[in-house]
């Protein structure tokens, strides 16, 4: 039970995929103008990552990995170059998915997120989860604790970005700096910041 | 719009991470040498035209609820045929960028593009579209990886051009040029740079000052 805990809170603070790794900048950045939005976006992200990490943690231990087709006295074979595209599609379908529920129940939130609803597709944040589930071997618990604990990280850090952004409106920055420039500058502020969290052991 | 403005307009006017936020991650991951973030341009460019092209030829059969899946493993595909020709051709790149490389699917630019534009243009624009989007990532690419390999390593394309003082010149490498915070300053410094040149991608504030009169509430 420790273990899981330790994995999801290295997955919130110490290795925060945001603030850490810099993954899934493009929504990061450009989603967050008000702390509203970025609740709705963040529970997106929780969902979609709480269920695709877990899903990929299946199909890799499963079907793909060296050996894992065992079950069918197939256990010759070593489908794991076929990872990126199987955890890629298993994202893509569950956005598809998140996509026409939002639409159908949450229209405001659908036309608030815009593009950045299909583009969380390709928010690397979603599939490098799944890539570093993988690299670290997790089993089918810590994998959903990870996942978990990842989306929520993310969606802390987009949150916390917008509660600054909204404060910072009524600042006066040189006219080219107003918008993305002093986001960035923002951004970059946070993950130096977060610099100091990373060096914890657990 | 005319081919030709079709590749000028996004390398300054609609510069695809300066003004749309578009392929941020690469910016910041990989910048931290000019080289890398050339071979990053062009892989990153002929799988956008790969894939431009590809979903603009049957942009009229792909059913709009299914659209993303099948782009993206459009998309796919083209990454793994850059990743398989880097491994034939470039060993050595291809180990330096491999992680890289693989990220191009979730590479924002990419989809971006296909959802704005090949969705709902013909083939030849959509290249022309994907060429000029490439070249305008390079450009910030390659100006910010610029400015950070001669900050934190004191070279240029891997040629020394600040005298280190570990070989006895005069410029001690700073270290926080090669971690990525640093590359949120400077995107954000070449944001400044370019809106002051060009004063109509200036943000509008969101709200004006006005005159407020002081009013007592009751406590």
């Amino acid at each position: 039970m420790s273990s899981l805990f330790d994995v999801f809170i290295r997955a919130v603070l110490i290795e925060n995929l945001a603030l850490a790794y810099f993954m899934g900048m493009c929504t990061y950045l450009a989603v967050s103008k008000q702390v509203k939005t970025t609740l709705g976006l963040g529970a997106a992200v929780i969902v979609v990552q709480s269920i695709s990490v877990p899903l990929n943690n299946l199909i890799y231990n499963h079907l793909l990995r060296d050996g894992a087709l065992a079950w069918l006295g197939l256990g010759h074979l070593d489908f794991s170059f076929l990872g990126l595209i199987s955890y890629i599609g298993v994202v893509a379908a569950m956005v598809q998915i998140l996509e026409m529920v939002l639409q159908k129940f949450l229209p405001a939130l659908y036309n608030a997120l815009g593009i950045f609803l299909p583009l969380l597709t390709v928010n690397c944040a979603i599939l490098g989860a799944s890539l570093f589930m993988v690299q670290r071997d997790y089993t089918l618990a810590e994998s959903a604790a990870y996942g978990f604990g990842v989306g929520l990280g993310w969606a802390a850090a987009i949150v916390g970005l917008a509660g600054l952004r909204e404060k910072v409106r009524y600042s006066d920055p040189p006219d080219g700096l107003r918008g993305l420039g002093i986001t960035f500058v923002l951004a970059g502020i946070m993950s130096l910041a977060f610099l100091g969290i990373s060096g914890i052991e657990l | 719009m005319k081919p030709k403005e079709l590749i000028t307009t996004p390398l300054i006017d609609k510069n695809p991470v300066i003004l749309q936020v578009l392929g941020i991650c690469p910016a910041l991951g990989i910048t931290n040498s000019v080289m890398t973030a050339v071979i990053m341009t062009i892989a990153t460019t002929g799988v956008l035209v790969f894939s431009s092209v590809s979903i603009s030829l049957i942009r009229k059969y792909i059913p709009t609820s299914v659209r993303i899946i099948i782009q993206v493993t459009i998309i796919a595909t083209g990454v793994i045929v850059v990743d398989q020709v880097l491994q034939a051709f470039l060993p050595g790149v291809a180990r330096t960028l491999s992680v890289f490389i693989g990220l191009i699917v979730t590479n924002c630019i990419v989809l971006g593009r296909a959802e704005a534009f090949a969705v709902k243009n013909k083939p030849w624009p959509s290249m022309l579209d994907g060429i000029g989007h490439g070249m305008g990532y390079g450009l910030v690419l390659v100006a910010v990886g610029t400015v950070r390999e001669i900050l934190g390593s004191g070279t240029w394309f891997n040629i020394p051009v600040l005298p280190l003082a570990s070989e006895g010149g005069w410029y001690s490498p700073n270290q926080m040029a090669l971690l990525a915070p640093s590359a949120f300053f400077i995107v954000g410094a070449l944001i400044w740079v370019v809106r002051s040149n060009k004063p109509e991608q200036v943000e509008k504030p969101d709200f004006e000052e006005v005159k407020v009169v002081a009013v007592e509430t009751a406590a």
